[in-house]
């Protein structure tokens, strides 16, 4: 598979404890990958070497081409607590972030694209504010735009909507689906919920328990790809992948951990096509990559 | 009829100092009879004891030589006797030297300190052992070194304000929120950028703090300083007044060191509070 981000053979320990190891994994350019997985199964510290903002004990993880080696202003990170400056307004907030990438832009140049970068997330009139001042779903609005302001070649996302109310959660998650797929933007994103994975990603990476989690398959959303929230339910294929993902989450990621099918391959785990429900077929199918 | 609780306050502060100079008028004008003496002895004695009223001057008192002292602020006659206005503007003057000296060493130095946990715990020991020793033990040592009194008062004032300034500069440098640290990492931000924009602003509201308590110390070590050193300073000045037996212009000398070390505090508590950003 020709990835655009491709993790090879990483281990992350704390102590001798492995989060995991050999791990494996290829992101296509221009997909939306999804990793689900309970707490500790190293969800977070796979996001954070993918920023850079950790490092693998072993392995080593390329993107276009090159090893990573630390952060880089072209994997843009929106954090989980939204880590705004709070004595910045919005458009500070914005434009320290473009000012960072284009370092030799005149002001005028910085100030409009940060504004543009404000009004692609819908807070256009808020520039002026300070982060106290906003929701916490506006607060997430202003940490997407200022990952999106430096035109990232890579978004990563830890849990982004994670402390939202459901209501502020479903529009941003429109937000960002929108964005995403009229740019061709490659994203990667850490969630526990699985509605929202279904949703957003074209792939879901399903994570077994830690301690020495793996990837215990990929999941292809074949959904249609102009879904709507609103409408998901109703996508053909829908109820057999949220039941294949939770029955994933609810017992198999537990069993996996203990005891690996045989024939299982780290370097190219499993990747499920659920087929729609018009074809009589029922059962997984399991795809090489 | 609910007056708001500034208010309400404000009342009940007026009513305790009322109450307080009421007292305080009536302790000083007791009369009482004095005893009989011997008139030679009784010129000896002063006036006190001849009347039988008290020496101690009341609330009147002060208020006729607070205007005195007001009145005429800037007049020089000479090494005692000069206006309390030029002897606080040396005070204030001197406070400002030694306390801008120690900000200038104190905030780098508390960056450096705060930024890397290996120097944090190399400079520990030292800060601990210096930090509670009486900035006015290190007297003798400036007068041996430095050789000039004006001088050993401001490095006496430099000492006492470095700690403070110091130990808040360090500990809000250490305690800029990871994420905030990421956010610049991510953005690939330089040291020096990162310096000034993140963990400066970050750390301001801390640093603040430790100025303001560097102030208020300074402030409360400079009349002790300027009562050894002598020779000008409103310490000195309360140190001439009581050999004077000007008890009246003692008094009214505290009360415009506690004024002045009112608005010291204040002018710090507006620039703190211009730093400090909603959470």
């Amino acid at each position: 598979m020709n990835s655009f981000i491709s993790i090879e053979a990483i281990a992350r320990r704390f102590g001798a404890q492995p989060v995991f190891e050999n791990l494996w994994l290829g992101v296509p350019r221009g997909s939306f990958t999804c990793m689900i997985g309970h707490s500790g199964c190293g969800k977070t510290t796979v996001l954070n070497i993918l920023a850079g903002l950790d490092a693998p004990d072993d392995g080593v993880v390329i993107v276009d081409g090159r090893a990573i080696e630390g952060p880089s202003l072209d994997r843009a990170v929106v954090f989980q607590s939204h880590a705004l400056l709070p004595w910045r307004s919005v458009l500070g907030n914005v434009a320290f972030a473009v000012a960072s990438r284009w370092p030799d832009a005149p002001r005028a140049v910085v100030q409009a694209r940060a504004r543009a970068a404000i009004a692609r997330v819908g807070l256009a009139g808020n520039e002026m504010k300070l982060p106290a001042e906003l929701s916490g779903g506006m607060k997430q609005r202003v940490g997407i735009a200022r990952a999106l302001s430096i035109d990232p070649k890579i978004l990563l996302m830890d849990e982004p909507f994670s402390a939202l109310d459901a209501l502020s959660r479903g529009t941003l998650q429109d937000e960002v689906r929108r964005i995403c797929t009229d740019t061709d933007q490659t994203v990667f994103m850490i969630t526990h919920d699985v509605d929202e994975a279904i949703y957003l990603a074209d792939r879901i990476v399903l994570m077994t328990n830690g301690p020495g989690a793996r990837i215990g398959e990929i999941v292809v959303n074949t959904l249609a790809r102009d879904r709507t929230r609103a409408d998901l339910h109703r996508q053909p294929g829908f109820y057999e992948l949220r039941n294949h993902l939770i029955d994933f989450l609810v017992t198999r990621s537990a069993a996996l951990r203990d005891t690996m099918p045989p024939g299982h391959d780290n370097r190219h785990p499993p990747e499920i096509r659920l087929t729609p429900p018009r074809s009589t077929q029922e059962t997984p199918c399991a795809v090489n990559s | 009829m609910t007056l708001s609780l500034a208010a309400r306050g404000a009342i009940l502060s007026l009513l305790i100092l009322a109450l307080f100079l009421a007292a305080w008028q009536i302790a000083v004008s007791g009369g009482g009879s004095a005893p009989a003496m011997d008139p030679e002895y009784a010129k000896l004695m002063g006036q006190s004891a001849v009347t039988g009223h008290s020496a101690m001057p009341g609330p009147a008192d002060i208020a006729r030589g607070l205007w005195q002292a007001l009145r005429d602020p800037f007049y020089d006659h000479g090494t005692n006797d000069k206006g309390i206005g030029i002897q606080l503007a040396w005070s204030v003057a001197r406070v400002a030297a030694g306390w801008l000296l120690a900000v200038i060493v104190a905030v780098p130095l508390g960056f450096v300190i705060g930024m890397s946990p290996l120097l944090g715990r190399a400079f520990d020991p030292f800060i601990q052992l210096l930090k509670p020793i009486s900035p006015l033990a290190w007297m003798p040592l400036a007068l041996f070194t430095i050789r000039d009194s004006g001088i050993s008062a401001i490095f006496v004032i430099f000492i006492c304000s470095l700690w403070p300034m110091l130990i808040n500069t360090a500990f809000g440098v250490s305690s800029v929120r990871t994420e905030w640290l990421n956010v610049a990492r991510t953005l690939e931000v330089r040291p020096i950028r990162r310096a000034l924009t993140i963990i400066l602003p970050a750390a301001a509201p801390t640093i603040l703090t430790g100025m303001r308590i560097s102030v208020g110390i300074a402030w409360l070590v400079i009349v002790a300083a300027e009562m050894l050193v002598g020779g000008t300073g409103i310490g000195y000045f309360v140190w001439n007044e009581w050999n004077n037996l000007s008890i009246t212009n003692v008094i009214v000398a505290i009360l415009i060191i506690g004024l002045v070390g009112m608005a010291l505090d204040q002018a710090l508590a507006r620039a703190q509070a211009a730093v400090t950003f909603p959470q």
